[in-house]
């Protein structure tokens, strides 16, 4: 306990010491945070700062291994680095696919070789990835993918396409599933493998969103080149790599957006004061409205519990099982429901695009909700959810 | 405070539900009710239970309880509500029990606490009314000075357990705000009345025409009442748990196995997913119900509040696994003859007990400010 109690008044010191000024409070940072990689350009310079101030002290990945370059931190002061940087009101100093997804992933599945040669640059946000799974014809039935692999000497050949490759435009390294057998059972046929995107055979198209920005791309493979030594596991046996990243990539959405996520900055409660008539008694002056809030927060806390209980629970050592399906369909039906209801609280005012007549925070609130419409299809859709957890949890029949 | 069971939570689970699945199968309640059985449960199973320690578990050792908490009471009554055991823990151990363990009256608590830990005493709390709907303050009855006591005039509604009890305890108003007062059974002006509920629970009718009573019957005030309710309703919500995870139990093991168009329904997709969803809210309502309970036992501040989240959860969860489960069976589902029907029933009566999900989410509100 005592030295739980150091380490957070070191963290707060340190923290104090080292964090921007102007990426304090809120305020100042890029909306979707930090992202690190060769094409990283913050408007904000002290972004950077951040970036590498916290990747040497390790708090890019702060419970990765310290020899890869991450913090070594226990779960418990995990928990106290992150309260300290939620009181500051700082973002992290950095977020992506290559923290949440391929890193963990790496650890679990690379060898030492994979790990020393692309962990290191995760943590220090040089490299950002991306993520090929979808393709036009294999979405919720990923294992239909036909981006085919073919080797020629040392190297894999790639050629084919992947389709909505969030930030694929910006990205260095994508992972990839590509197909190595094709005669084999579509499982059994799937190589996951590591591709440089800085070459020739490799090009990205952005998609524009139904919000306005266009944050995923199409991807395309024409002759484009892998070692053979970025196979992550072995060959032909990618499924089980690409279903255990699946599983740290639904921790990772559920975390974000079920617990109050969402970057919202003011309560709900404070939403509805601004914008409904006041009432004499201080409270929310719509009866329904306040009891939409009220579930809306009574679920979000429900939820919190639910993943607090899972944590504890690995912390006593029982094995986690297909729940992180259950997280997903949860926690991003959550974050809609949320949007949504943000949306019927700021009423006509949510319905800017942009220019006069809105605040900043109103069109900002009117994209977040369109982009939410993506969380329960993103990382498998909440129909694909629901069929995982009537299989493996209860056991119902194809 | 995980919230996981510590290896003696554990322990009393499976003593819990190795007890059940012998001697309180769903049938003993079917058979209590079938034969309109005059006690409502039976005197010699809840002896037994008593003696396994589970009335006194919240109990001080000093009246024979185990010096437990609401964690461990929980996990008893988890397993009690899988099976719908009629036996009168709501009534003797949460409502009267934490009344009087709250209660400043030492001579009280002591002589009664003693008899509920042994599983001696039946006792039932009178708080409910015809118009009161969920709010404790909102009775009629009255508590009228009379020299150093007081007479208590009145009719409560739906008392728990009210006509097997050996005391009731009830609210009055009095002095402009409300007590607690204990009636013994006996008591002169005091007519007790069985009702029918659709669960098969026992229920009655309180009425108190001047029954007299001393200072020393007093018990405590609205404010222990409050807090006793609240107690209480996590004691509800573990039951209610236990329910809606039999229901979907229940559901399973059937969809399992009828089958339709040559294959079995649980093959059909919009019954999986429609179970997937039960499933989740079930999980949701686990996590609630053992962080209220630990929010008791630690006397947290926010305990209030997840009251009225595990309350709100478990609510609208028990009547969806329920109206789930009726559908998932098809006809069969709404025969008398299937058990599912009684989980359904059961489902409502807690539901509408303590404040629904609608009550406990204004609350919620309120005690958040808004
Ligand atoms: C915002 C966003 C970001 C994304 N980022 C990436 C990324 O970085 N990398 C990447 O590889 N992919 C990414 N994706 C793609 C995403 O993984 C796919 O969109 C998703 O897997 C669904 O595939 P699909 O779009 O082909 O839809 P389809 O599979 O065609 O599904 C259409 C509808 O059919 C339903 N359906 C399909 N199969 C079943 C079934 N068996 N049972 C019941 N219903 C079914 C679906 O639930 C859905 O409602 C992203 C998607 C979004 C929206």
């Amino acid at each position: 306990m005592a030295e739980l109690d150091d380490y957070r008044a070191d963290t707060r010191s340190w923290l104090d010491e080292n964090c921007p000024q102007s990426l304090r409070a809120g305020g100042g940072g890029s909306l979707y945070g930090i992202t690190g990689g060769k094409k990283f350009n913050p408007k904000n310079p002290d972004e950077r700062v951040w970036l590498e101030r916290g990747a040497e002290k390790g708090l890019t990945a702060p419970t990765w291994p310290t020899e890869y370059g991450g913090g070594g931190l226990s779960k418990e002061q995990n928990k106290i680095l992150l309260q300290c940087m939620r009181e500051l009101k700082t973002p992290p100093p950095l977020v992506g696919f290559g923290l949440t997804m391929i890193g963990p992933t790496l650890l679990q599945y690379g060898n030492d070789a994979q790990k020393a040669e692309h962990l290191p640059n995760i943590v220090q946000g040089k490299i950002r990835w991306c993520q090929g799974y979808s393709e036009p014809g294999a979405g919720s039935d990923l294992a239909g993918l036909q981006c085919r692999a073919v080797e020629d000497g040392d190297e894999y050949v790639i050629n084919g396409s992947k389709i909505w490759t969030s930030n694929a435009d910006e990205a260095d390294w994508i992972f990839c599933l590509v197909r190595t057998d094709p005669d084999a059972k579509k499982q059994e046929g799937i190589t996951f493998l590591l591709i440089d995107m800085e070459q020739p055979g490799v090009t990205v198209r952005p998609i524009p969103l139904i919000s306005g920005s266009s944050p995923f791309c199409e991807t395309f493979f024409d002759d484009a080149r892998a070692h053979q030594r970025n196979v992550i596991h072995k060959k032909n046996a990618g499924w089980t790599v690409a279903k255990a990243l699946l599983g740290h990539e639904r921790t990772m959405i559920a975390d974000a957006f079920g617990v109050g996520g969402g970057g919202s900055r003011l309560s709900l409660a404070d939403r509805a004061r601004k914008y409904l008539p006041e009432s004499a008694d201080g409270r929310v002056s719509d009866a329904a409205l306040r009891s939409e809030i009220a579930q809306m927060e009574i679920d979000s806390k429900a939820f919190g519990l639910t993943v607090q209980r899972s944590k504890d629970a690995a912390k006593a050592g029982h094995q986690p099982g297909p729940e992180s399906s259950m997280f997903k369909v949860y926690g991003t039906e959550l974050n809609m429901a949320r949007h949504e209801l943000m949306v019927r609280i700021a009423g006509p005012q949510a319905l800017g695009w942009e220019g006069e007549g809105f605040e900043d925070e109103e069109l900002q609130l009117t994209r977040d909700w369109l982009r939410t419409r993506g969380n329960s299809i993103e990382g498998g859709t909440s129909e694909v959810q629901r069929n995982i957890i009537a299989k493996r949890v209860l056991g119902l029949p194809d | 405070m995980d919230l996981v069971l510590t290896e003696d939570q554990e322990f009393i689970r499976k003593t819990a539900a190795d007890f059940v699945e012998e001697k309180s199968p769903v049938s003993r309640f079917r058979e209590l009710r079938d034969k309109q059985d005059a006690t409502g449960f039976s005197r010699e199973l809840w002896k037994e239970m008593a003696d396994l320690g589970w009335a006194g578990i919240p109990y001080a050792e000093d009246v024979g309880g185990a010096d437990m908490g609401f964690a461990e009471l929980a996990v008893v009554l988890e397993e009690l509500g899988r099976a719908l055991a009629p036996e009168p823990f709501l009534s003797t151990v949460l409502l009267a029990g934490q009344a009087l363990a709250l209660s400043g009256n030492q001579a009280l608590a002591k002589e009664w606490l003693t008899k509920i830990c042994a599983g001696e005493a039946v006792l039932a709390v009178a708080y409910q009314e015809a118009r009161s709907r969920y709010d404790l303050d909102a009775i009629e009855t009255q508590a009228v000075k009379d020299g150093t006591g007081f007479k208590l005039s009145g009719e409560k509604v739906q008392v728990l357990d009210g006509h097997v009890a050996d005391a009731i305890l009830v609210s009055a108003k009095a002095d402009g705000g409300v007590k607690l007062f204990l009636v013994p059974a006996g008591a002169a002006g005091l007519t007790i009345t069985r009702q029918a509920r659709l669960d098969d629970r026992n229920a009655a009718l309180v009425a108190l025409d001047g029954v007299s009573v001393g200072a020393d019957a007093v018990v405590g005030d609205g404010a222990l009442l409050a807090n006793v309710v609240d107690r209480a309703t996590v004691g509800l919500c573990a039951e209610m748990l236990g329910g809606m995870q039999q229901a979907l139990d229940l559901s399973l093991e059937y969809l399992k196995t009828r089958k339709q168009f040559d294959v079995v329904i649980g093959s059909f997709q919009a019954l999986k997913h429609r179970a997937a969803d039960v499933f989740i809210e079930i999980e949701l309502c686990k996590s609630a119900v053992m962080a209220a309970a630990r929010a008791i036992d630690a006397g947290a501040p926010d305990t209030a509040k997840l009251v009225s989240v595990a309350k709100a959860k478990c609510s609208d969860a028990y009547v969806l696994a329920t109206n789930e489960g009726v559908q998932f069976f098809g006809g069969v589902g709404m025969t008398d003859e299937y058990d599912i029907g009684f989980y359904m029933k059961r489902a409502r009566a807690a539901e509408l007990s303590f404040g629904d999900a609608a009550f406990h989410r204004d609350r919620w509100a309120t005690l958040s400010g808004y």
